[in-house]
């Protein structure tokens, strides 16, 4: 799997020297361009029919207001302010922000701990490690859920008998209180592993001499990874929080699905996106609707910009 | 009739098939039947429902049926049915031209012209072959949404041998029911006397409306106009009986159609299953039954047994749909699907259905129907006929599934005591109040 990441390890290619080119050469280059853009048509049609065009839509469709009793109007901007008033929503951007704050770092410390030891360790047991830790994420998102869903039950899950043993009932980790964690859990398990792949190839690509002018200056293992392997990978490590951070605040599948087992705990409007969703599909106010995914999508982009702004330095953008 | 065999299905299915419906959603209905047309040269209508041994009754119209022939396509049961329906009447095509919607949910499409006024296809020929309560149910107005096919009329049952192991007298009145989970309590029993679920929507609706509560005053002929009055103060005199037991622990408050409810059901962990006529069909489906248990059906327990009141909870439809190519057909189809007898025999024996058609309902064949599940009761003379003829219809919101949304967010809040049962219904009440003001409409409290 780590060949998938390869090419964000690669070593940029060497600048090709500017030499004087001859006019024939010249318009070679050119018609290459032109094949070019052959090949991306087929691509560039799709990404226009199937992104650019539904934006476009539901962009237009989030400036109207269509409700039950009145039919459609052309309202401007007066979903997004509704948007950015309505308590359901704040409440669900509130909730994503805890777990930004919560799960990036389990994940990262799940991930880059995992990542650290499996560098280290050169034996069969590690190519077989890295395959079991990355094991959650190859199973669908869906599936996860439904399965965490059954270890949460009281009835079906392992935590009655465990708990029983020392004679303690477990707690309900369905009840309002625990669900978040109870997320939380989930996600880290589905995700860190991946991430685990991205950090532990980007320390493959360090050059082993390093270790060894380290080794020669006295450093132990320890100093070895945090002055010098975590240091040269935060590249890597700034594109998996970005990763993260992306996918929590568009959070929706686990706890769409746990929902499921816990309509109580989990009302639709838990996350931003439960909530555009429920109001499209459950509630028909597909205006309104869009305008809470554009309302997301600002929001997403102003996070991860200001965290890539904020991370220039280790990333390497500036 | 969603709830029963959706959730034989088990819920986390339904939760994974809401999350791939939009991928699936907007498809041809007409392309592909699960069905054989028998003849080809006939006008086809488009149906979509999820109703048991459907199959068998599809097949049985083409049989009968030389100028019409159904194409029949299983679209989701419930919510994954109505969630690509909504899909496709926001896009103006896919719809299929006959669908199956419960009745709670008619207005909801109604509103949004999606159905088929069916008074102009011939829908009063056969209001006499039903019931005033389930006509009432798809009518709205002096408009005819749907033709009914099946309900659900409330009974109770109960494991005899669970209530004869502990001495309990089966409940008639809700002071009874309450006393008998009291002395389940008190006698050590590893169950409780029944579920009382955040989640039950329908079901808690139902138990309101036993004491007269009339949430939504709504007619189509006055589209912008609807009465919400959904705290009264009886609803929440049977509200606060709940959360006084559940706080007692004396019933359980589990979500309903989960894996847990569903094994609770048949283990004896609850001693009382109150349900609609579809919930034997529904506990018979359910695996890992305890082998000796000894199920009996028994009518709702009454708040005032001299006045009884029947209530429902569940009963489908055929509508036909605004972007049928044939109305005309699709409305016969509607009309005449499961009107035979020999339908509504794969109806009841195979698919579990409470029929709403009188030639069966009121037919000797139905009375003396002896279900084995029951050890061989009449269990329709005994209990769900009475419940069936008592029902006088009920009127749905036009957003019944925000409605039922906010329900089960307020009950939940009521068992975790955050708040009473007063408090709750109040505060259900101006969420509704707002939300139908932000829609538009013209509310009358």
């Amino acid at each position: 799997m780590s060949t998938l990441t390869e090419p964000e390890q690669a070593p940029a290619p060497p600048e090709p020297t500017p030499t004087k080119q001859p006019k024939q050469y010249r318009s070679i280059e050119h018609r290459r361009q032109w094949w070019g853009w052959l090949f991306v048509a087929p691509f560039t049609l799709v990404f226009i029919l199937f992104l650019i065009v539904p934006l476009v839509v539901a962009f237009w469709m989030s400036l109207h207001t269509n409700t039950l009793a009145s039919g459609n109007a052309f309202t401007g901007l007066d979903n997004y302010v509704k948007a950015f008033t309505d308590p359901l929503f704040l409440d669900g951007l509130k909730r994503v922000a805890a777990f930004v704050v919560v799960m990036i770092p389990a994940q990262m410390l799940v991930a880059i701990s995992a990542a650290l030891v499996l560098d280290n360790l050169t034996t069969w047991l590690s190519r077989f490690s890295r395959l079991m830790i990355f094991i959650p994420y190859a199973i669908p998102v869906v599936i996860g859920a439904i399965m965490w869903g059954f270890l949460y039950s009281p009835r079906f899950g392992p935590a009655t008998d465990i708990f029983g043993l020392f004679g303690a009932t477990p707690p309900d980790f369905l009840a309002q209180g625990t669900v978040f964690y109870s997320l939380v859990n989930i996600v880290t398990w589905q995700w860190s592993g991946y991430f685990m792949i991205i950090i532990y190839a980007a320390l493959r690509g360090i050059d082993s001499s390093i270790y060894e002018a380290a080794r020669v200056d006295g450093a132990n293992g320890w100093q070895v990874a945090l002055r010098i392997k975590l240091p040269m990978i935060s590249s890597s490590m700034v594109m998996v929080v970005i990763f993260s951070l992306i996918g929590t605040l568009q959070f929706f599948t686990e706890p769409q699905v746990l929902r499921g087992v816990a309509q109580g705990a989990i009302p639709v409007s838990y996350t931003p996106n439960m909530y555009a969703y429920t109001l499209a599909f459950s509630y028909s106010q597909f205006n309104y609707a869009a305008a809470i995914s554009f309302a997301l999508g600002i929001v997403v982009f102003i996070g991860s910009y200001l965290f890539l702004f904020l991370t220039r330095k280790q990333s390497g953008l500036k | 009739m969603k709830r029963s065999h959706l959730a034989a299905a088990g819920a986390f299915a339904l939760a994974a098939s809401t999350l791939t419906a939009c991928s699936s959603g907007g498809s041809s209905s007409n392309e592909t039947c699960t069905n054989e047309i028998l003849q080809p040269d006939a006008t086809q209508v488009s149906v979509w429902a999820w109703y048991p041994a459907f199959d068998q009754v599809v097949d049985l119209f083409n049989q009968t049926h030389d100028d019409v022939q159904i194409c029949w396509t299983n679209a989701g049961q419930g919510n994954d049915e109505y969630t690509k329906f909504s899909t496709a009447i926001e896009s103006g095509s896919g719809a299929p031209d006959v669908i199956m919607l419960e009745s709670e949910v008619l207005s909801s499409f109604s509103i949004r012209n999606a159905l088929v006024d069916l008074t102009e296809y011939g829908a009063d020929d056969v209001k006499g072959d039903y019931t005033d309560g389930a006509w009432k149910d798809v009518s709205s107005g002096d408009a005819v949404y749907a033709i009914p096919v099946d309900g659900g009329p409330m009974g109770m049952l109960y494991r005899k041998d669970i209530l004869d192991q502990y001495g309990i007298a089966v409940p008639t009145t809700w002071d009874e029911f309450a006393a008998a989970a009291q002395t389940l309590k008190d006698a050590g029993a590893a169950g409780v006397l029944a579920d009382f679920p955040t989640n039950g929507r329908a079901y808690i609706q139902a138990l309101l409306a036993q004491v007269g509560n009339t949430p939504f005053d709504y007619d189509n002929a006055n589209p912008t106009q609807i009465g919400i009055h959904v705290n009264d103060d009886a609803s929440k005199d049977v509200l606060a009986y709940w959360q006084n037991l559940a706080a007692d622990g004396l019933v359980a408050v589990d979500d309903a159609f989960t894996a847990d409810y569903n094994t609770k059901l048949v283990d004896g962990s609850y001693a009382i299953y109150l349900a609609a006529a579809w919930g034997p069909g529904y506990l018979s489906g359910l695996s890992d039954a305890d082998t000796d248990a000894v199920w009996q059906a028994a009518p709702l327990p009454q708040w005032d047994p001299d006045n009884p009141v029947q209530v429902n909870w569940g009963g489908s439809t055929f509508a036909v749909t605004s972007q049928a190519k044939d109305p005309a057909a699709a409305a016969e189809v509607a009309k005449e699907v499961f009107g035979t007898e020999d339908a509504w025999k794969i109806g009841i024996e195979q698919g579990a259905l409470f029929p709403l058609w009188k030639p069966i309902l009121e037919s000797d064949y139905f009375t003396n129907l002896e279900y084995p599940f029951f050890g061989g009761q009449q269990i329709n003379k005994d209990v769900f006929l009475d419940a069936a003829a008592g029902y006088e219809g009920f009127t749905f919101s036009p957003f019944q599934n925000y409605a039922y949304d906010q329900m089960t967010e307020q009950v939940y809040a009521m068992t975790q005591g955050q708040k009473d049962a007063s408090q709750a219904l109040d505060d259900l009440q101006s969420s509704l109040v707002q939300y139908a003001t932000e829609q538009g409409f013209t509310v009358t409290e």
